[in-house]
């Protein structure tokens, strides 16, 4: 690999452009050549299997212009949003960058939202529909409300139904969340919609302490991501 | 400081890390799976990142191929030519190294010039 190609895949990255790293694998004789994808210097087929590959966030060996390639996928992070600095974000910010997710903290409190509380992670102290309408999660978004405080929860919960965020949670009991669904409600979302939130958010392995709930909420995101089977929870 | 308290995502951002180590001056080699066939336990894309001063990260597979891609990683630091290497149960080299799970992988190792 040269340091051109290192050094331009660090910058797509950086920029947060899905990209596709590809490199010829065989013949032996020839292997080693690479492109950064899409390139308009490169074969169109080998750009149109990169194309697919980027659709489906899934890395591959393919045959194109006469040899063998594999074709790196190179998406954006995934983004976690968690609205609420508290205390299970402590726990969900570093478990969530460990899986690979580009987390962001947004709470207008700045008690909460502090960087000594959150050392390195984006923070933003703006009020939540605000911060989502510009963050504008995408299909590779997942959105976890903390705060328990419905002047804070609901715009973000708001937001986030209107948008295509893979996963959606909110931290609260069934009570909270039968109160919650309802005042949704009136803000006009219906049904169908509304069984986008999961709540209680989370697994249900008995979580005691915050990186356990920490725990339990990323695996359902990572479930949810992965298409797993889970079991339904009891019904509220 | 470890790398993974730097950034805990390098335990997944191998490249990264690969790209760092080269900055210092080491020599690198990257190993990226680049197919699978049957139960292996890394998908395509998965790298594992071997130095000239022996330094590594990431993981190509369980952990049953590690040690011969590590030295054939050695071996690419050294020639400087990129290796593709095909592990499994069609493969002789299986009696040595196959794969426990009895899947397939391709591997393919390159320098970082």
């Amino acid at each position: 690999m040269t340091p051109e190609i290192l050094k331009s895949l660090a910058h797509a990255r950086a920029g947060h452009q899905p990209v596709v790293l590809a490199t010829r694998i065989a013949p032996a004789e020839a292997a080693g050549a690479q492109y950064l994808l899409p390139d308009p210097a490169a074969p169109a087929e080998l750009n149109a299997a990169a194309d697919a590959a980027l659709a489906a966030d899934s890395s591959r060996t393919v045959r194109a212009a006469g040899a063998e390639w594999f074709l790196h996928v190179h998406n954006p992070s995934p983004r976690l949003i968690l609205v609420g600095g508290v205390h299970i974000a402590q726990a969900l910010a570093p478990i969530g960058a460990m899986l690979g997710f580009s987390v962001t903290i947004v709470d207008p409190r700045r008690s909460f939202a502090s960087p000594e509380r959150f050392p390195g992670v984006a923070l933003r102290t703006d009020w939540p529909d605000e911060a989502l309408d510009e963050l504008r999660p995408d299909s590779r978004s997942a959105i976890v409300t903390l705060t328990h405080d419905p002047k804070l929860d609901d715009p973000a919960l708001d937001r986030a139904l209107k948008s295509p965020a893979f996963y959606i949670g909110a931290l609260g009991s069934r009570r909270t969340h039968q109160a919650r669904l309802a005042r949704l409600a009136a803000l006009g979302h219906a049904q169908p919609a509304l069984a986008r939130i999961h709540g209680p958010v989370g697994l249900s392995i008995e979580a005691v302490t915050a990186p356990e709930i920490a725990l339990a909420i990323l695996a359902e995101i990572v479930a949810v991501r992965r298409g797993a089977e889970i079991g339904a929870k009891a019904a509220a | 400081m470890s790398d993974l308290e730097n950034n805990p995502a390098e335990i997944e951002d191998i490249l990264a890390l690969a790209a760092r180590w080269r900055e210092e001056g080491e020599e690198v080699a990257l190993a990226t799976v680049t197919e699978t066939w049957g139960s292996s336990p890394r998908p395509a894309g998965s790298q594992l990142a071997v130095t000239g001063s022996g330094r590594m990260a990431g993981s190509v597979s369980g952990g049953c191929i590690e040690g011969a891609v590590a030295d054939a990683a050695a071996e690419t630091i050294r020639s400087g030519r990129p290796r593709l290497l095909d592990f499994g149960i069609s493969n002789e080299r299986a009696w040595e190294v196959g794969l426990a799970c009895g899947g397939k992988m391709k591997v393919f190792v390159e320098k970082l010039a």
